[in-house]
């Protein structure tokens, strides 16, 4: 075979990462303030909720004669006078509305009365083509849910993490994790994308993708930790970065390319989800590099590894390797 | 480690053809696959709502009434026992929401009312769980007052018994719908799923399985009318019934019912041969008919009332004893639909509380189709921009690393056909995504395979410790997968699962490939082309 493979990170980077630990800082700083001013503080914004989360309508509509005029179903359905309307475009069809609505007064049988009013309201030859009603107990539980996942993966990796390697590690994944997911958050509340349940799904991905990332680079800082005795930890965290480098950009190549083909590609009811996933996917190629090695860096490492006699296979390769290396 | 035993080999490569050859069927239409020889696997992935449209109904069971209705039962076995204890002074046994009250009349027994109600306590809760305790408190007041109340441990396994009769009820009502694959499972403490592929309206949906058809046949008193009832209240052991509708008047009835529902054997729906209305005509059980057999005889001539739901349906006049068991339910407000929708409502028998919708959705067969396609076209754009970006990257490696990616693949689907799971829409994106992050295995190794052959290792030796070293890594990035998508399977409902399902089953077959395919495909090539130099 004549051909030859492209090395899409050329052999021997020296990219300083701990070296702008400072910069990281600064950015990390002003992202939780921002997250803060997003999320917690009475002047932002705050999250779109949707159905899932806040309990309600949301109706899916095809106008099937022409393109869906919003201007007048919204003029039309304003005379319903409903709670928390809104109307926009669903997809890539102009033909296909979205409706939501906050949950009518009235049980259960009443939903589906104003449903049809809606749908009345909109025109004469619609087709449904998904609908959704949530009670506001399920909506709760899921919020719940939601939270504890959440909270229960950060734990869960924080703990394997810990167990696996030291606790320093595991401080700076953790830290590197919350970083990704509170962009990825900001992005939706800044541009008040619809939040809804499959985003959290898309958080979850995240989290296990982002700290692949970092446990990758963690693996090759306590292997040079036990290669590398004398090594400042600075450098020796740098030459780790750098020798991971072209994983990193192999591996996030291949998922980017993933990632754009469902963002592009498949459809609207997965746009969303697969943005989280793509834009949170970028951050935490950056956090792995400029993150989580410096804050590594800043709260030092154990450099015990590997003075006894070598425990593992991989270890007994590793201390040969150092031999040869000498 | 490049050594490989030959039924190591044989064995990969086994699952492998296997697992390509099982996931066949999942890529042809039904129609095809029922056409094969019997012999053949058929078994094909499911389609999941949200892909091939329907409807999806949560149902909460009220646990309000089941407290209720437990504590009216609770009431009746007091007095029972009271009476059976002999304990003659006249005592009052009262209802509360939250409690049974009950108070003697003469102190002196109260030792003796003690002992009978406290017999009514029964051990339940799983004694190896820890949860072992009773199912009531019985507790002594002073003067000869007593307070009898459900634990939450009690409660619990009461909701818990009346969500398993819920869940066998609606699903003979489902099934009755004779629609194929449908899904009625239990959902958390006191939920029902109900999943119905293919239909749009999900009105009759809601009929059909949140009624909850309770009927019984009940005593009138024969002297008090429901205006008079009203105003100085019922005589003891009766209660104002209010009629169904307009037309029928409430009535006085006695609270025990001569027969209930449960006790019926039959119920279709019928034509009456007088006036040409729809009726329903019902058979009881052996104990049933007796039972309505005498009471039918001791009241010719007077009424009794049909009781739906605890609304009067009809109180017609008994002509004669009824002995046969059999008779015709006819009412004000019976039109064709709606007597075949109790028919068959009274066939599945009642619920034991309410069920209401907690939440619905609906996904037309548009918006699945579409989504089927525009799966399809990820997928399919995913996995050329993947195979590209390996053939790229890694070569004739990149090349090995994708026929992984395959084994893969089929791995994911045979595992998801076969476990039962079906796919959804975030199931795809799942699987897309895997394609990205399974490469991940396989990268580790090719880059550590450049990176022992830069530290001047001889060509085998750089595999071999290619392989082996890229073992740990490969375990820590999808160990910590594997948990985010546990998670997601515990925690996530509806197509979130699925989506989790995918993930998990995706990082353990990537596991799998990357460890074992691609390291015999490099051990076969090894042997075969003797090379000098590694392509990567």
């Amino acid at each position: 075979m004549s051909f030859k493979p492209i090395e899409f990170v050329p052999a021997g980077t020296k990219f300083r990462f701990v070296h702008h630990w400072r910069l990281a800082l600064v950015e990390t700083i002003l992202l939780a303030l921002l997250t803060l001013y997003l999320l917690a503080s009475p002047w932002g914004p705050g999250l779109n909720y949707g159905v899932d989360f806040r309990g309600g309508i949301k109706l899916e509509l095809r106008v099937k004669d022409g393109p869906a005029d919003i201007g007048a179903i919204r003029a039309k359905l304003g005379e319903l006078n409903l709670g928390g309307l809104q109307i926009q475009r669903f997809g890539d069809r102009p033909t296909d509305v979205l409706i939501r609505m906050e949950e009518q007064p009235g049980d259960d049988k009443a939903q589906l009365e104003l449903i049809a009013k809606v749908q009345r309201a909109v025109g004469e030859n619609v087709e449904v083509l998904g609908q959704e009603v949530i009670g506001p107990a399920v909506s709760a539980e899921l919020i719940s849910s939601a939270v504890w996942a959440l909270t229960l993966a950060s734990l869960g990796i924080f703990l394997y993490v810990w167990f696996r390697f030291e606790w320093q590690f595991s401080v700076s994944a953790i830290a590197a994790l919350l970083h990704d997911i509170a962009m990825t958050v900001c992005l939706f509340s800044i541009f008040q994308l619809e939040f809804d349940l499959s985003i959290v799904a898309a958080l979850l991905t995240l989290i296990g993708y982002a700290v692949n990332d970092t446990v990758v680079t963690f693996d090759r800082v306590r292997e040079n930790l036990r290669k590398y005795k004398r090594m400042q930890l600075g450098e020796l965290i740098d030459l780790s970065v750098n020798e991971t480098l072209s994983r990193t950009a192999m591996t996030a190549g291949a998922v980017l390319i993933t990632l754009v083909a469902l963002f592009v590609l498949g459809g609207p009811v997965i746009r969303g989800f697969a943005l989280a996933i793509l834009f949170g996917m970028v951050v935490s190629t950056y956090t792995s590099m400029f993150v989580a090695a410096p804050l590594l860096y800043l709260l030092g490492v154990h450099r015990e590894w590997g003075t006894d006699a070598p425990a593992t296979p991989a270890a007994a390769e590793a201390s040969r390797a150092r031999a040869t290396f000498k | 480690m490049l050594y490989v035993s030959r039924w190591n080999a044989n064995i990969v490569a086994a699952v492998c053809v296997l697992s390509v050859l099982l996931c066949v069927p999942s890529f042809l239409s039904k129609q095809t696959v029922d056409r094969w020889p019997s012999w053949l696997p058929k078994k094909q992935l499911s389609l999941g709502l949200d892909l091939q449209g329907g409807a999806h109904m949560l149902l909460a069971m009220d646990v309000d009434e089941v407290r209720k209705a437990w504590l009216g039962r609770l009431a009746e076995d007091a007095r029972r026992r009271l009476r059976e204890a002999k304990v003659v002074g006249k005592s009052d046994v009262i209802l509360t929401d939250e409690a049974v009250q009950v108070r003697l009349s003469k102190a002196d027994e109260t030792d003796k009312a003690n002992k009978a109600l406290r017999q009514m306590i029964q051990q339940t809760g799983n004694l190896l769980a820890g949860t072992a305790g009773t199912d009531i408190d019985v507790q002594k007041g002073d003067e000869g007052t007593f307070t009898i109340k459900p634990t939450d441990l009690g409660l619990q396994e009461r909701v818990s018994n009346a969500l398993s009769s819920a869940l066998e009820t609606v699903r003979r009502r489902v099934d009755s719908m004779g629609v194929a694959e449908t899904t009625v499972v239990r959902e958390g403490r006191n939920r029902i799923l109900v999943q119905v592929p293919g239909i749009q309206d999900t009105k009759d949906l809601r009929e059909l399985v949140g009624k909850t058809a309770a009927l019984s046949f009940h005593e009138v008193h024969e002297t008090v009318t429901a205006e008079q009832a009203k105003k100085s209240g019922p005589p003891p052991g009766f209660k104002v019934f209010p009629g169904e509708g307009k037309d029928e008047a409430a009535q006085v009835l006695r609270v025990v019912p001569v027969v209930s529902g449960d006790e019926l054997t039959n119920a279709q729906p019928a034509v009456s041969s007088r006036d040409g209305r729809p009726i329903i005509t019902f058979a009881f059980n052996t104990a049933g008919a007796r039972k309505f057999g005498r009471f039918t005889s001791t009241h010719v001539n007077k009424p009794f009332a049909i009781v739906l739901d605890d609304k009067v349906i009809s109180a017609p006049i008994i002509n004669e004893p009824i002995l046969g068991g059999q008779g015709e339910i006819s009412g004000q407000g019976f039109t064709f639909e709606s007597t075949t929708l109790l028919a068959n409502q009274l066939r599945s028998g009642a619920l034991p509380a309410k069920l209401t919708v907690d939440q619905e959705s609906t996904v037309g067969p548009s918006l699945g189709s579409d989504s089927i396609e525009a799966g399809r076209r990820a997928t399919i754009a995913g996995f050329i921009g993947v195979a590209a970006f390996l053939i790229l990257g890694y070569g004739l490696f990149g090349f090995f690393a994708i026929v992984a990616l395959l084994v893969n693949l089929a791995l994911i689907i045979v595992a998801m056909a076969y476990l039962g799971a079906s796919l959804t829409l975030p199931g795809i994106a799942g699987i897309v995504l895997t394609m990205g992050m399974s490469v991940d295995a396989n990268v580790l190794i090719n880059e550590r395979i450049r990176d022992e052959r830069r530290a001047g290792k001889t060509l085998i030796a750089a595999l071999d410790s290619g392989f082996t070293r890229a073992y740990g890594t490969i375990l820590d990035t999808n160990m910590t997968g594997l948990l985010a998508a546990l998670i997601l399977i515990a925690f996530g409902a509806g197509p979130v699962r699925g989506f989790g399902v995918t993930l998990a089953i995706g990082i353990v077959a990537s596991a799998f490939t990357a460890t074992t395919v691609t390291r015999y495909l490099v051990t076969g090539w090894l042997r075969w082309r003797r090379p000098t130099a590694i392509p990567i």
